[in-house]
């Protein structure tokens, strides 16, 4: 018998992050067996169990300050797959649940099985798409082993792209289509780097390749393809061009998820593959890069939202913006300097508070396009005095996308203005204020016109229950700029890094 | 040259010319074809490091096997999606082109699907 070293061995309470994965997983083959109206059920029905695992593994990570370790058949790694619980993965496993289950209610009017047929496709395709999404993001939060990640992103891919075409008109499926080659290009080249990485040092367990990785050239090879396929999917400027047609144009529960959680995905694992797996690389230069390609597309992606003239045009280009700010972690929290903690939690703020804002800003230009019948901006003369819920949701997340205080958003602008500040690199810190003007622009573009004078006619008033969800995530997006000191404690739990400070 | 360093050769030329299809072809059926092009590259690598047995316990290292034959289901089943969405695209258009201004509805030719 092999002893298991205790870096590797499974901690108390690992079960349940399997449970965290079953529970979707096990939704999926249920609402597909049972079909018709039971997969509505079944979908809604496992929120809150979902939820409620989240948030014990949350527990169970703050009480033993240590990540939660399972692996999986009892075989610790290089040849079990282990599955790990850190500070990151427990914030993202609670928004993730969170995020879901207000877009599950949320979809409840627009995804009811009609009364006169026992099963339709959309709404049958819908509950399982959205129950696979999360299933595959949970994997994505918890996986430790990088090949099973790769299994993962996939399964992201394959609930993401359908969702994108549930309408089935010509220009939704162009858009699926352009989204579906862009994410293949990013998984091919994701599993080629990982290929390498196996070839190089025999093992893709995270903990095992942190600790073995030399700065070879087949490692610094493998970091460029894993890293330029994620940024495919994240859609990092220059290789956005899939998003905006693909948010825009998706059911308005689904875009919520999208723009929220789905970018998120591949987002946390660049972050896990440099923070994580590649800390031993001297990595200045390619931190500073994605640091310039953040840049590049917080300015683009203002600028081409300030020029839309439909809102969720303009939402999804706020959106290749908004992940601009995510990547400022990279140059920001990177080695080991006083000011990483800052750029860590500003990071990770800005992730959190990105996924509850633009969900909740979804929510309610969906509202509104039912409500108005279009989403011209120009048009939204006096719908501010009709549908002043809805107006002060999204009034609400764009108050934290262009980083006002009291929001998350401030304070993760905040964080990374002051990171980048002690630093001493002023390029991001002008970057990030230009940043927010432009996001003031914006938001004020979608408000003005509602503000003012005009006669409207509803074609029907909004549900105040759904209302009444996107605002409730607009008002988290706000309540994280009260999160105090104990939660930027906790999102460094697992890191090794952090330990390296005095 | 030995076997290994021919097949990580030609396992890079493929990739190679997968990626250059997949920019440059603009059919999309043409760049679903480039990216198993893409695929079939990464698998082959994935075979020579099998063959390097890394794992340095193992003569020859069963896992990279294991990760190739996952590869390829998730390919096929990428595969066709895309070719599924393709087909929908000519069902609801006539015509197959990822130019996000094209679509509309074509003069009627054959049944829609509900």
């Amino acid at each position: 018998m092999i002893e298991t070293p205790p870096a590797l061995a499974g901690t108390a309470g690992g079960s349940l992050l399997v449970l965290a994965i079953l529970l979707p997983s096990a939704g999926i083959l249920l609402s597909f067996v049972l079909g018709g109206r039971f997969a509505e059920r079944v979908a809604l029905g496992l929120t809150p169990i979902g939820l409620a695992t989240a948030i014990a593994i949350a527990i169970l990570v703050w009480r033993s300050r240590a990540p939660l370790v399972y692996n999986v058949a009892g075989l610790p790694p290089p040849l079990g797959i282990a599955l790990r619980a850190d500070g990151i993965s427990c914030v993202m496993l609670v928004t993730a649940a969170l995020v879901i289950a207000a877009a599950a209610f949320y979809a409840r009017a627009s995804f009811a099985t009609p009364e006169n047929v026992s099963e339709a496709r959309a709404p049958l395709a819908f509950w399982i798409l959205i129950q696979a999404v999360w299933a595959a993001l949970t994997i994505l939060f918890v996986g430790g082993d990088l090949f099973n990640l790769y299994v993962a992103l996939e399964l992201l891919t394959f609930a993401a792209v359908p969702l994108v075409c549930l309408a089935g008109k010509p220009e939704t499926l162009v858009a699926a289509l352009r989204y579906l080659l862009f994410a293949l290009f990013g998984s091919v080249f994701y599993l080629l780097g990982a290929a390498l990485l196996y070839g190089a040092y025999g093992t893709l367990d995270i903990v095992l390749l942190a600790e073995r990785v030399r700065a070879l050239p087949a490692v610094w090879l493998a970091a460029g393809l894993m890293t330029a396929g994620l940024l495919a999917k994240t859609a990092l400027f220059p290789l956005h061009l899939w998003l905006p047609p693909a948010h825009a144009n998706a059911p308005a529960a689904a875009s919520a998820v999208l723009s929220g959680l789905v970018v998120k995905g591949s987002f946390f694992l660049t972050v896990r593959l440099w923070f994580y797996v590649l800390p031993a690389l001297p990595g200045a230069a390619p931190e500073a890069i994605l640091g310039a390609l953040g840049s590049a597309a917080i300015l683009f992606g203002s600028v081409l939202a300030l020029r839309q003239p439909r809102l969720k045009l303009l939402i999804a280009y706020s959106t290749l913006a908004q992940i601009g700010y995510l990547f400022l972690i990279f140059p920001l929290a990177s080695g080991v300097h006083p000011w990483i903690a800052d750029g860590w939690s500003g990071g990770m703020m800005q992730t959190l508070s990105h996924a509850f804002a633009k969900a909740a800003m979804f929510m309610s230009a969906g509202l509104l396009a039912e409500s108005l019948g279009h989403d011209r901006i120009a048009e939204f003369a006096g719908a501010g005095r009709v549908m002043p819920a809805t107006f002060f949701a999204l009034g609400l997340g764009g108050l934290s996308l262009m980083g006002l205080p009291p929001s998350g958003g401030f304070a993760a602008k905040w964080l990374l203005l002051r990171a980048s500040a002690a630093a001493g690199q002023w390029p991001w810190a002008i970057v990030m204020l230009a940043g927010g003007l432009l996001g003031a622009g914006y938001v004020y573009r979608i408000l003005a016109p509602a503000l003012t004078d005009g006669a409207i006619v509803l074609k029907a008033p909004p549900q105040r229950s759904r209302e009444a969800i996107a605002l409730a995530l607009a008002i988290v997006a706000v309540a994280l700029g009260f999160a105090p000191q104990s939660f930027f404690d906790f999102l460094q739990i697992g890191r090794a890094a952090a330990s390296a400070l005095p | 040259m030995n076997v290994s360093s021919l097949a990580g050769l030609v396992g890079a030329a493929l990739v190679g010319l997968g990626l250059y299809g997949l920019i440059v072809n603009p059919q999309p059926l043409r760049k679903i074809l480039a990216f198993n092009l893409i695929g079939s590259g990464a698998f082959l690598v994935f075979g020579i490091v099998a063959r390097r047995g890394a794992a340095a316990a193992f003569p020859f290292d069963p896992v990279p096997q294991a990760m190739v034959i996952t590869g390829i289901v998730v390919a096929f089943a990428a595969s066709a999606l895309a070719v599924a969405l393709i087909l929908r695209l000519q069902e609801e258009t006539g015509k197959v082109t990822l130019d996000p201004d094209v679509p509309s509805k074509p003069p009627v030719t054959g049944a829609s699907n509900p």
